[in-house]
């Protein structure tokens, strides 16, 4: 289980535990929370429904693959930071990291 | 005015099995779809990706699927109004429907099903100051006449294949093409990136690479825009149109304004028949929600099939439903 902390459209931050050995994305985790996103695509890396930026942390993450990054490249709002959080598995690397939903704002 | 007997909103895959369930039963359809194209999701978003879940045709490709599916309902002759999105549904004294769509096409029907997946596709539209005042009035989300640029000074932005692609083509046309991307590269198809930038090295468009459009202005219609580099430097352009190309969004649109349960921006159905809170609306697919939904093509193509079969006392309020298999009966073309 690791941790990490949510920001929402009001700059509000919320903590949320990850559970890291399930097999899950951060979509999933995140919708598993009732988080209103879409996941269109269901985490193919393609609707980009599930746009998120990194905030703080997140160091150890993979970079973008050539997918990710065109569809991120699409996006109108798109920031150096930014991720698909389908593309990103819930594992250790995640902890401490603090992440902003830009999906949210698009609904 | 288009009559038949079941207007079908949502041109997906669902919507389009739904024509044949329907057809099993004499009941003629017309489909209606904001996309331009038939297949939705798999049409626009996963083209050539493969489904492993359909009964009977494992691994097949999305875009592959949507043609099958045409087959198989195209001796059902269905109608189609593509590129349009449903607005508004009014009760009859009879208790048919009127459908109507944003471009003025009016559907006359027994039966509405809604098959709309997560809602019609819209526009991503840019955080750029004034945008949607100047909508119509030079701002514009997909290029449908391109003659109306000509002589013109346009603002292209995005860094997909659409912007790539319309850059492009557009440079024979406008007096002047200008293309804002916030990279300073395009990940869209190579050949069309390569000629990007062979057209700005020529000098026939103007390429503003690490930049982003800021703000609109104008008296009335659109003519200046402003943009944003990465450096924050901002310059001011003269131009008679913007055409963002974001991509698209699906969203819920007009449904939510139609009366009907909605939870979670889903419509909530009796799965007696997946029929609404409202006589003669059904939803099905993706659209819809009960308790141990679950939103894939399969249970979609279910839900059609049972669903028809309720909606045909309302076709045929005279007759009674025998139900019949397709081995003993075959298909039987209209």
């Amino acid at each position: 289980m690791v941790n990490i902390q949510v920001e929402d459209n009001n700059g509000d931050r919320r903590e949320l535990e990850v559970i890291v050995d399930m097999g899950l994305n951060l979509m999933e985790m995140l919708k598993a929370y009732e988080y209103d996103i879409q996941a269109t695509c269901g985490g193919m890396g393609l609707c980009a429904t599930c746009h998120i930026s990194v905030l703080e942390g997140g160091e150890g993450l993979p970079a973008q693959n050539d997918n990710e990054l065109d569809t991120l490249d699409a996006l109108p709002d798109a920031e150096p930071n930014s991720r698909l959080a389908c593309q990103l598995r819930c594992n250790d690397d995640l902890n401490g990291m603090v992440i902003r939903l830009k999906a949210l704002q698009e609904a | 005015m288009i009559t038949t007997d079941i207007c079908i909103i949502g041109a997906g895959p669902v919507g389009l099995f739904a024509v044949f369930e329907a057809g099993l039963l004499k009941m003629r359809c017309h489909l209606i779809d904001a996309l331009p194209v038939v297949g939705g999701q798999l049409a626009e978003i996963y083209p050539q990706k493969p489904i492993y879940d359909i009964p009977g045709a494992p691994g097949i490709i999305a875009e592959d699927l949507v043609k099958n599916l045409l087959i198989q309902i195209e001796e059902f002759k269905p109608g189609f109004t593509l590129g349009e999105r449903v607005e508004s549904l009014d009760k009859q004294d009879d208790g048919s429907y009127i459908v109507r769509t944003n471009e003025g096409t009016v559907v006359h029907c027994q039966v509405v099903v809604i098959a709309a997946g997560l809602g019609s596709f819209e526009p991503r539209k840019p955080a750029v100051d004034k945008l949607e005042y100047f909508e119509g009035k030079g701002v514009h989300y997909m290029v449908k006449k391109p003659e109306q640029f000509r002589n013109q000074n346009v603002v292209l932005a995005g860094g997909g294949d659409s912007a790539l692609d319309w850059t492009i083509f557009l440079a024979d046309i406008a007096s002047r093409v200008t293309l804002v991307h916030r990279g300073d590269t395009f990940r869209g198809a190579p050949d069309s990136a390569e000629k990007v930038f062979e057209l700005a090295g020529k000098g026939k468009i103007d390429l503003i690479l690490q930049s982003q459009v800021s703000s609109l202005g104008g008296n009335g219609v659109l003519k200046e825009i402003s943009i944003v580099g990465n450096d924050k430097s901002v310059t001011t352009i003269p131009t008679d149109h913007f055409i963002p190309l974001f991509g698209l969004s699906p969203k819920l649109g007009p449904i939510a304004n139609w009366n009907l349960g909605v939870e979670k921006s889903a419509i909530i159905v009796d799965t007696v028949d997946y029929s609404t809170n409202v006589e003669r609306i059904y939803a099905i697919g993706d659209i819809n929600t009960y308790p141990g939904k679950l939103k894939l093509i399969l249970c979609g193509f279910h839900e059609a099939a049972i669903m028809m079969q309720s909606a045909f006392k309302y076709v045929y309020p005279d007759q009674k439903l025998s139900f019949k298999y397709t081995t003993v009966n075959g298909v039987n073309a209209f």
